[in-house]
């Protein structure tokens, strides 16, 4: 835990300093003007957003690990992220504008909802059938959006809001993100609540829960936190479900202890992602969507493949 | 209904969809002008139809299933890599790419490759009885792994290169690739012919393993002759109107609930006519209901999702 903390303070500060623009701390000590307007303009939100959204999309696809009791669950596999992209092409179409929150929100938490109730119903056997019917879902529910979009000419507004990019990334247009703290802090305390209710219902009721009304508020932390990340930043496609399974991998399987950890892995693997994104073809910059959808791709057959050999 | 009728009826709907593309507005002093633009459309995707359709049928006897298709399975995918590959390998200027003929050859030589090593790795481990379920989670992550490599590598190379695989990249039924269309009809009669010269041994092979095996088929070698015309046929289609994820699934399933027999021959024709009508009917509409206010592309992957979500439920009930 210490040496991931060190870890990522090491990336932050390396992050700060790696961009087009010279930034020094001499300059910056020296009270030079430009390069604090630069450093709080600029680089600092940037650096915020990456640690808000890495952290906060782990902890929403550790969640939804939890009350879907599936290890291969997460928003990019259960059709919220689509859900969200819906929700946000109808209030661009009906309202004029794409930042709707209650109609981007609504749509991720009832989508989310609607395949929770599915999967919970209808009981699989084999834990892979999860995964794939979310992705599916999550295909039709985009092909929906994406028809809408087509009607109204809006298809370039949608694929330009999924793009995941820190680039754009300014003071005073991240700042939602901070929404990340406070459901951090809910999941945490709600920890063993949500783990009861992913046993399944019986057992839930059995102990004293209102069985629908924590499963609603874990689907509403899931959603609102990655509707929020690509609201501000783009689709992450799969840090939900990579890091949460590293950690469980490493660490067991208490919640409330993984919760943290979740959040630091989740944070550190943006942050490289990123660094990575801005070195590669410097002074451009690659799309952080494309190097964590590889990566997070690869890891993901990499745990498959694994898994089919376990069983 | 006899199968013949049936045949009749989508060679029907196919003729006059296809008279009502090539031929409404057409007059003395238009005509040239029109059939130019209209015929390689038209041409292209039949072409793809028949090319999706008889893929997706063989891959599903080679496969034994009736859920697998090579677009799941992120063949199509593979074949986009494969071009962004070539592209980067040799230069968007070389010789090897500006001749249509031979960048075609190339891309589908080591697409071939390509394809062999990935059924290798989604088939071979464990004598092919893996998982179904667990095969198509991975066809699909691979699927989206390989669009992504491909869009990474579109963002790293020269702008001048770019322009080259822009032409093959974007591919769909708004934008057929016009340039391919007459040089694909060759290989895909042969091809055709070949999978044809195939059937008896596929009526078996769809039995299952064992069975084909000591009824005396090689099932090693039919596999790989197979899964080689598979390869080129998703290199035409995919090369002339871009990847369509669920077409393949559509045409083969609605065949094999249409058609009562497990004849390869028959088959392969009502497949293939089963993708015309579809597909010719479908830009129809579209172009002139709609008027091009969605993608044919975009209506086949919401139909198909849903239709494969059910048949991932059916599956698990049954």
């Amino acid at each position: 835990m210490k040496k991931l903390l060190f870890l990522l303070v090491i990336l932050s500060i390396a992050s700060v300093f790696i961009g087009v623009a010279d930034l020094s701390l001499a300059t910056i000590l020296a009270g030079d003007t430009e390069a604090i307007e630069l450093l709080l303009i600029s680089r600092l939100p940037r650096l915020l957003a990456i640690l808000l959204s890495g952290a906060g999309l782990s902890i929403a696809g550790l969640i939804m690990q939890q009350i879907s009791q599936n290890r291969f669950a997460s928003p990019s596999t259960s059709g919220t992220i689509e859900c969200a992209m819906l929700g946000y092409v109808l209030s661009l179409v009906f309202l004029g504008h794409g930042d709707n929150l209650l109609l981007i929100f609504g749509m991720a938490i009832a989508g989310t909802l609607l395949f929770i109730q599915f999967i919970h119903r209808v009981q699989f056997k084999n834990a892979i059938y999860v995964p794939l019917i979310g992705i599916i879902f999550g295909n039709v529910v985009s092909s929906a959006a994406t028809f809408v979009a087509y009607k109204y000419d809006a298809v370039q507004n949608l694929s330009a809001w999924t793009v995941a990019n820190f680039a754009s990334i300014l003071q005073g247009n991240y700042e939602l993100l901070y929404i990340a703290l406070p459901i951090s802090v809910i999941s945490y305390w709600y920890a063993t609540r949500l783990s009861a209710v992913g046993m399944g219902k019986d057992f839930a009721t059995n102990i004293g829960l209102n069985y629908q009304q924590v499963l609603f508020i874990g689907i509403m932390l899931v959603s609102i936190m990655s509707a929020s990340v690509v609201m501000i930043v783009g689709q992450l496609p799969f840090l939900g479900l990579i890091v949460p399974n590293l950690v469980t991998q490493f660490y067991g399987d208490n919640l409330r202890k993984n919760i943290p950890l979740t959040a630091i892995i989740g944070a550190i693997l943006i942050l490289l992602c990123d660094v990575v994104g801005r070195v590669i073809i410097f002074p451009y910059e690659i799309p952080i969507s494309m190097i964590i959808s590889i990566l997070g791709g690869v890891v993901f057959i990499f745990f498959i493949v694994k898994g089919k050999q376990n069983v | 209904m006899s199968d013949a009728m049936k045949l009749t009826g989508l060679v029907v709907i196919t003729i006059l969809f296809t008279f009502l593309f090539i031929g409404v507005g057409l007059d003395a002093s238009n005509y040239a002008y029109f059939l130019s633009r209209r015929v390689p459309k038209v041409l292209a995707m039949i072409i793809a139809s028949i090319a999706i359709a008889q893929s997706s049928l063989v891959f599903q006897t080679i496969t034994h299933n009736r859920i697998l298709t090579p677009s799941i399975m992120g063949f199509d995918a593979l074949y986009l890599l494969t071009q962004v590959l070539v592209v980067v390998i040799f230069g968007g200027f070389s010789v090897l790419l500006l001749n249509p003929f031979i960048n075609f050859a190339l891309s589908v030589s080591i697409m071939v490759g390509f394809s062999l090593l990935l059924f290798g790795f989604y088939f071979a481990s464990n004598d092919g009885k893996s998982n179904v379920i667990t095969l198509l989670l991975l066809g699909v992550i691979f699927g989206q792994l390989f669009d992504n490599v491909s869009s990474f590598f579109m963002m790293l190379v020269d702008p001048n290169d770019f322009l080259t695989i822009q032409a093959s990249m974007f591919a769909s039924f708004n934008n057929v690739n016009q340039e391919l269309v007459y040089l694909c009809v060759v290989p895909l009669l042969v091809v055709s012919a070949l999978l044809f010269k195939l059937a008896p041994i596929l009526d078996v092979f769809w039995l299952d393993n064992d069975n084909a095996i000591s009824l005396g088929v090689d099932t090693r070698r039919v596999t790989k002759q197979v899964l080689i015309l598979v390869a080129i046929m998703i290199s035409l289609s995919t090369a002339l109107v871009g990847p369509v994820m669920f077409f393949g699934l559509l045409v083969a399933n609605l065949t094999k609930e249409f058609f009562h027999t497990y004849r390869h021959k028959t088959l392969l024709i009502a497949s293939s006519l089963m993708a015309m009508s579809m597909l010719v009917s479908g830009q129809w509409i579209i172009e002139n209901v709609f008027s091009f206010s969605t993608t044919l592309s975009v209506v086949i992957n919401f139909v198909g999702g849903l239709y494969f979500l059910s048949l991932l439920v059916r599956q698990k009930i049954q």
